[in-house]
């Protein structure tokens, strides 16, 4: 480009941070070889304006304002918050992995006992011995034309690695707490993997959360490689605390005659960007995605998903609900990509919005990109109030007016947490949903 | 005898300013059961919906009271906390929330606005259980969301056992035939004639005699253009089924 366009407080600071740190980042030579390419990739292009495409609706040059320093590893007061940290998932009997303010801490993790087939380790470590997790797992699917992402490879310091051996039926879920516990803003680079074998299956439940009233960052990262025949229920619930800028991708290659279940669910952060690239590389696919937002105050939060089918016979639901109050502002781009070939595909993409406030905002932008003849696909949007004939016939029954409208918020975003087959998690994301609605009391 | 409902020169006009109730004065007391018979398009619904609270009506003139307390003033849920019931004639599809889980905070909800105590889970169901059983209604169906897939004669015999579980002092039940086959109209007046009761006054509009073979009124009404135009007994209904709402429409007009 011949323009040479200003560098903004943000990036000379992202720059710093990555100056700064770079020599210490775990990584061998060809991990820091990969760190480089990203940074450059970042730097040529600086934070994602409105007139990327992608980042259409998120402006993040413009919303954010600065880089945070990177956050320093937990120490023991530090450990003793996220400890102490309240968790969705309490009492759930899951294996819980500890990831605090972007380290992984194994004294804080469940490591007992593992399951013969699972392994669990540090990021750190993985990078330190320079496995390519971060080149060349993923192939195809990594977008390396996405600033926010390369930021994360550049900077992704640590992260959870969890590889189930093939044939290894999990039954117990996983779940990998992100927590930040410092009040004083910093920023947080996380980058995880989990690699589900031919034939396996697990459940995966990341959280993220932090404290209210700090305007921290985290870029986070997930990277799912499920094998043929394999089957993943991944659920991430972002709670970040209420000034929290949250990016997080979601990379998945999915195998043939796979199950991928996703489900995202977001009731915290300031500005969330979550972005989702999903690949079906194997015939026979069926992946179920879907979304919740509960958003009030001036949240903005942004869910952004490239999902291609690559191979033939597969099938895909998408279904993504955005309950919006106050001044927030919901965003969904879904985009559906049909392979020359992929022939069979079935693919149904559905996003609604449910607005509490004239000044709430919804955008939704679907796209079809499609390069087979024979297939079935389809997309559709609502965006609407709460139907006053509905509140009426509750509120004719004795329901004052803002349980009825708690009753009909929790039936829309219903859909989208009975799309979890775990009840503990069906629970814990009722649990959240009911705290924000009592919340806006 | 004691009025239950008085409405006193009634006036309402729906947003836009057309004048749907034009002058209406009724009073139910404590133990009738009054019918109101009318051609379509007359204002028998409007008159519910504007009992039962709805928002979009206009009362440009007139007094409604229950029990003697100003019934216009107050918001549908507080009305119907106050024993306002209103059967709808197309009640309403609430995807997403279970018809047990809408019972009980319905339930409930009255029960905390006239501060009495709520009913435990298992108490509340024990009691919805038998009252479905009365009406011949499936325990299954409890589960699944509010009227979704209901079919029309499932729907009203729902309404008649939201109506046995809350224990309305007025019941208005506006259609509550229309979509029943013959078995299932005996089952629903069975639930409405137990519900009868000294204490209890109930408005049931309907277009057919049949359902007042089996609820049989103490007065009916004929409602026409918005206010009622002549007011009899039992026989006022037979005798209407024989020769239309003509005159009363030319009248009224
Ligand atoms: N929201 C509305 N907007 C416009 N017109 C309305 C509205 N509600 C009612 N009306 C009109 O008001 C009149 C009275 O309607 P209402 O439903 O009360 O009649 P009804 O006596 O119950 O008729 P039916 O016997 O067919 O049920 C009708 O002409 C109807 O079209
Ligand atoms: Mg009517």
């Amino acid at each position: 480009m011949g323009v040479a366009i200003r560098k903004t407080k943000a990036e000379l600071g992202l720059a710093d941070l990555y100056q700064g740190a770079r020599r210490y980042l775990p990584g061998g030579e060809e991990i820091t070889a990969v760190r480089a390419a990203a940074f450059d990739r970042f730097n040529a292009v600086g934070l994602p304006h409105r007139r990327v495409e992608a980042w259409r609706y998120t402006d993040l040059r413009t919303q954010m304002k600065e880089a945070k320093r990177l956050a320093s590893l937990p120490d023991d007061a530090a450990k003793t918050k996220a400890r102490e940290a309240r968790d969705l998932f309490a009492g759930a009997g899951f294996r819980k992995l500890m990831v605090v303010d972007g380290a992984f801490v194994p004294e804080l993790s469940d490591l007992a006992d593992l399951e013969p087939g699972l392994a669990i380790q540090p990021m750190s470590d993985a990078l330190a011995a320079d496995k390519p997790l971060l080149s060349q797992r993923l192939g195809p699917v990594v977008p390396d034309d996405d600033p926010a992402l390369a930021l994360n490879t550049a900077l992704a310091a640590n992260g959870v690695v969890i590889l189930v051996a093939p044939g290894t039926a999990l039954s117990r879920p996983i779940h990998v707490a992100f927590v930040t516990t410092n009040w004083v803003a910093t920023s947080m680079f996380t980058r995880s993997l989990v690699n589900i074998g031919a034939g396996a299956s697990a459940t995966v439940v990341e959280s993220h959360q932090g404290p209210d009233g700090s305007e921290y960052q985290v870029n986070t990262a997930m990277q799912l490689v499920v094998g043929d025949e394999a089957r993943i229920d991944h659920i991430k619930v972002v709670g970040e605390g209420n000034g929290a800028l949250h990016i997080g991708s979601l990379l998945a290659n999915i195998g043939a005659r796979a199950t991928f279940n996703q489900l995202g669910f977001v009731a915290g952060g300031s500005l969330i960007r979550n972005q989702l690239f999903v690949r079906l590389a194997g015939e026979g696919t069926v992946a179920d995605i879907r979304g919740g937002a509960l958003l009030s105050g001036t949240q903005h939060a942004d869910t952004t998903l490239a999902i291609e089918h690559a191979a033939e016979n597969g099938q895909s639901r998408e279904t993504f609900k955005a309950v919006v109050g106050d001044t927030a502002r919901a965003v969904f781009q879904g985009k559906i990509t049909v392979a020359p070939g992929a022939q069979k595909t079935d693919a149904k993409m559905m996003s609604r919005a449910l607005l509490l406030s004239d000044e709430a905002e919804a955008d939704s932008k679907p796209e079809l990109e499609i390069f087979a003849d024979d297939v079935q696909c389809g997309h559709g949007t609502t965006t609407g109030a709460i139907d006053d004939e509905l509140l009426f016939y509750l509120m004719a029954r004795g329901i004052p007016p803002a349980d009825a409208k708690a009753l009909l918020i929790q039936a829309f975003i219903g859909e989208i947490i009975e799309g979890a087959a775990n009840e503990s998690v069906r629970d814990a994301l009722t649990g959240a949903m009911l705290g924000w609605l009592g919340q806006r009391e | 005898m004691t009025a239950l409902l008085e409405i006193k020169g009634l006036h309402a006009e729906i947003a836009g300013g057309r004048k749907i109730i034009q002058g209406l004065d009724l009073t139910v007391n404590k133990g009738e059961i009054h019918a109101i018979m009318g051609p379509n398009g007359a204002g028998k619904s409007t008159l519910s919906y504007v009992l039962a609270g709805k928002p979009g009506y206009e009362i440009t003139a007139g007094e409604v009271y229950l029990n003697g307390e100003d019934l216009l003033a107050m918001e549908a849920d507080e009305r119907a906390a106050k024993g306002v019931f209103l059967a709808f004639q197309y009640p309403l599809e609430i995807p997403g929330v279970a018809t047990l889980t809408f019972l009980r905070a319905a339930f409930n909800a009255q029960r905390k606005a006239r501060g009495e105590e709520e009913l435990s889970s298992p108490d509340l169901i024990k009691r919805v259980r038998e009252i479905a059983k009365t009406l011949n209604i499936d325990a299954d169906m409890l589960k699944r969301p509010l009227n979704v897939g209901f079919s029309g004669g499932e729907k009203k015999r729902n309404e008649t056992l939201q109506m046995a579980l809350l224990q309305p002092s007025l019941c208005v039940l506006d259609e509550t035939d229309s979509g029943l086959d013959i078995d299932a109209l005996k089952v629903v007046a069975n639930g409405v004639n137990a519900l009868r009761s000294a204490e209890r006054g109930m408005i049931v509009i309907t277009h057919y005699q049949r359902l007042l073979d089996y609820i049989v009124p103490d007065i009916v009404h004929v409602f026409a253009a918005g206010r009622i135009v002549r007011t009899g007994g039992a026989d006022l209904a037979r005798e209407l089924e024989a020769t239309g709402y003509a005159q009363y429409q030319s009248e009224a007009a």
